[in-house]
């Protein structure tokens, strides 16, 4: 083993070890992660998703949250816009309406990291192929 | 995905090093080595349903898993992703299986300052420490902070001396750093040894890093280059585990010369105590260091100016060196930000007795007993009436009802006549004697009493005799006279911190459990039902059916009857062992 010398060498070898760690926690186990699509189409779009998105993806890895941002289509929610849908692990998809960069921020602080639901959810009114098969 | 075991204590005396080898094996075997990994780590704190596996990221957290379990938590959780849902924790109350440990009530009010790494990192690698900011506090100290700025950065944090006594640490540091010597010591008190207490263990086996980190940050303030562990040969996981976190930082240079290039150098070594709960106290155990007797000595000279081999010493217990690292890394001003005015930060209390969730807490000051007790501790067991808490151990006193709702801090604790004491905490319910707890603490200190002194030598044998003749009905009124002058005496009278509180559960029991007492002495009469020799096992006709289950258990055969005719018990062969009032199944047997 070679010796830590500064504390700069700590820090380094500190940065090193942890991103082992995160990666191993990474795995090829999405289900275990924050999953949040941003509906990018052009109703998004025009109503200010894209910086909803970047913001979203900026300020997770910030926060040092382990998460996946994507973008994906319209949900149908054109009058809610922006919207977007946060899946935390083991719980149902939540999706969000008339999210901009501060809701993003209150849906990071108090659902991501809390498990508190925040204001401005659209109940689900549809169901998809998937779920009708399997009844 | 990160499977965490649980490698304390008490998840190994079941079996928890076995279910440890049978999950690596397992993930071998499925070849999931890359995407699974099997850590050992420090206790979990809810000992009541070890061993528990907790599995990362989903958080899942099984309990009282069994060796026998490892395939198919490997089988479904990782390989399929689903949870093994028999092994998941069922809340006491409403009975719901939950999945997620953030969401388990005995986690809900915690907050982990000193057990932050306990329950997940290896303690055992150094590697997961650093990961997880280790050793990142003292290169920050060593340099960037000169010894008075780090020592100043103490007293702001207001940390208090997590041992019992509650000294604030800062100043403590700052005492030492003033004495001039051509030497001087840091030694960390890992003697704990108020009986149902283990946090210092707890630590110690789930993060030992934390600890020599805070020691040579501890040197490196008051001027010394030598550390010392004194821990008890009776914790021979956390020696383990110390020695190869000390052979782990000294391979990297994190103690030794020059450490991190500050020029600065200091290491730790360990020296065994033989279980004495006298050498909790700073100078019995700096005499015992010494290979001389485990007794105290007269305060002044403190050991700040005369300890260890005559060279000024500091003494901090694991706790408060546990908390350190954090107030260095997130700073003063947060730490002091947790807790009550006087009382800053969190204190990690073991909870014992009869309550639902037995097991290692950390809570910030402030918390009410009753949210300890009855919120994170899942209430009494079997849905019994609460009673007592006894706090502070055998140096402690007994909290009862009406003080459920105080703060927990050092001073209220000390206001309403217990103490914090290292932070044991045991739950007492209606079965509980009064008389008998103050008993059972006096038997220990009596047991535990060094012997230098006479008013705790031969005071505290007296005590125990008096109680003794209470909970068999022979004693009178002036007993309960003699009870309470005698426990005056030692108090004021005995030399060491041992004396001076023996006597505090049998003062807190008079204050708040008179009553009882009264019943003993008046009516030769334990309410509880416990004191053997004053209460008697008899059958009440209207309920029994004479079905001999109780005469068929009884050892002694003093229980006679035919089938289907009420049964009778022979008081004068009867040895209220309790076996037919458990083995009864139409409430026919009762304590009179």
């Amino acid at each position: 083993m070679t010796k830590i010398k500064s504390l700069a060498d700590l820090k380094k070898i500190k940065g090193d070890l942890q991103s082992k760690i995160s990666l191993r926690e990474k795995s090829d186990t999405p289900e275990g992660r924050v999953l949040v699509k941003v509906a990018m189409a052009t109703c998004g779009i025009a109503s200010g998703s894209k910086e909803v998105m970047e913001y979203m993806i900026d300020e997770l890895e910030k926060r040092s949250i382990d998460a996946i941002v994507t973008q994906t289509g319209c949900m149908g929610y054109c009058y809610a816009e922006p919207t977007i849908e946060v899946s935390l692990p083991g719980s149902e998809p939540v999706v969000y309406g008339y999210v901009d960069t501060k809701k993003a921020d209150e849906i990071i602080e108090k659902y991501i990291r809390n498990q508190e639901l925040v204001d401005g959810i659209i109940p689900v009114n549809y169901q998809t192929i998937e779920k009708d098969k399997e009844e | 995905m990160h499977m965490l075991v649980c490698g304390g204590t008490g998840c190994r005396a079941s079996a928890s090093d076995m279910l440890y080898e049978n999950l690596s094996k397992e993930v071998q075997e499925q070849g999931l080595q890359e995407d699974v990994q099997v850590v050992t780590t420090g206790c979990f704190g809810f000992c009541e349903k070890g061993p528990i596996v907790k599995v990362i990221p989903d958080n899942t957290f099984y309990v009282s898993v069994e060796p026998g379990d490892a395939r198919e938590i490997v089988a479904e959780h990782a390989v399929k992703g689903r949870r093994v849902e028999r092994l998941l924790y069922v809340d006491p109350v409403n009975k719901e299986q939950i999945a997620d440990s953030k969401g388990m009530g005995f986690y809900k009010k915690q907050i982990r300052i000193a057990l932050r790494n306990c329950g997940l990192i290896d303690p055992e690698n150094i590697d997961e420490y650093l990961a997880a900011d280790g050793y990142e506090a003292m290169g920050k100290v060593l340099s960037e902070l000169s010894p008075e700025e780090a020592t100043q950065e103490m007293i702001d944090s207001g940390l208090r001396g997590r041992g019992g006594g509650g000294f604030p640490t800062g100043i403590k540091w700052q005492i030492a750093s003033k004495v001039p010597a051509d030497q001087k010591y840091v030694v960390c008190n890992a003697d704990e040894g108020d009986p149902g207490a283990f946090m210092d263990r707890s630590i110690l086996e789930g993060d030992p890093h934390s600890v020599l980190e805070a020691m040579v940050i501890n040197g490196y303030c008051i001027g010394a280059t030598k550390g010392l562990i004194y821990i008890r040969a009776e914790y021979p996981l956390a020696i383990n585990r110390l020695k190869i976190a000390i052979k782990q930082a000294r391979e990297y240079g994190l103690l030794g010369k020059d450490i991190l290039g500050s020029g600065f150098d200091f290491d730790v070594e360990i020296r065994y105590g033989a279980g004495a709960f006298v050498c909790g106290e700073e100078t019995a155990l700096i005499h015992s260091m010494e290979g001389e007797r485990g007794e105290p000595t007269f305060k002044p000279p403190f050991p700040a100016q005369s300890g260890y081999l005559g060279k000024p010493t500091n003494v901090n217990n694991v706790e408060t060196f546990a908390n350190v690292p954090v107030i260095y890394n997130k700073g003063a001003k947060w730490f002091a930000s947790i807790g009550t005015e006087k009382s800053k930060g969190t204190k990690v209390f073991a909870l014992a007795g009869k309550i639902n969730n037995v097991g290692l807490i950390e809570v910030p000051m402030g918390i009410t007993l009753r949210e300890v007790i009855f919120e994170i501790g899942g209430g009494i067991k079997d849905g019994k009436k609460f009673r007592a808490v006894q706090t502070g151990g055998p140096s402690g006193g007994c909290l009862t009802e009406k003080h459920l709702d105080t703060p927990i801090d050092f001073d209220n604790l000390l206001a309403v006549g217990s103490m914090m004491g290292s932070g044991g905490m045991i739950v007492m319910d209606e079965d509980d004697c009064m008389v008998s707890v103050a008993k059972f603490y006096l038997d220990f200190t009596v047991e535990e009493s060094c012997g230098k002194c006479s008013p705790c030598r031969v005071g505290n044998k007296r005590l125990y005799e008096l109680l003794d003749k209470i909970t068999k009905g022979q004693a009178n009124k002036e007993d309960l006279d003699n009870l309470r002058n005698l426990s005056m005496v030692i108090r004021d009278t005995s030399l060491c911190g041992l004396g001076q509180t023996s006597p505090n559960p049998v003062l807190s029991t008079m204050d708040n459990f008179m009553e009882e007492y009264l019943s003993h002495v008046e009516d030769q009469r334990c309410p509880a039902g416990s004191c053997k020799e004053l209460i008697r096992y008899e059958i009440i006709p209207e309920n029994c059916v004479g079905c001999t289950a109780c005469a068929r258990n009884c050892p002694v055969n003093c229980i006679s009857g035919e089938r289907k005719q009420l049964h009778t018990i022979d008081q004068s062969l009867c040895i209220k062992c309790n076996a037919c009032l458990e083995k009864c199944k139409f409430n026919a047997v009762a304590i009179i």
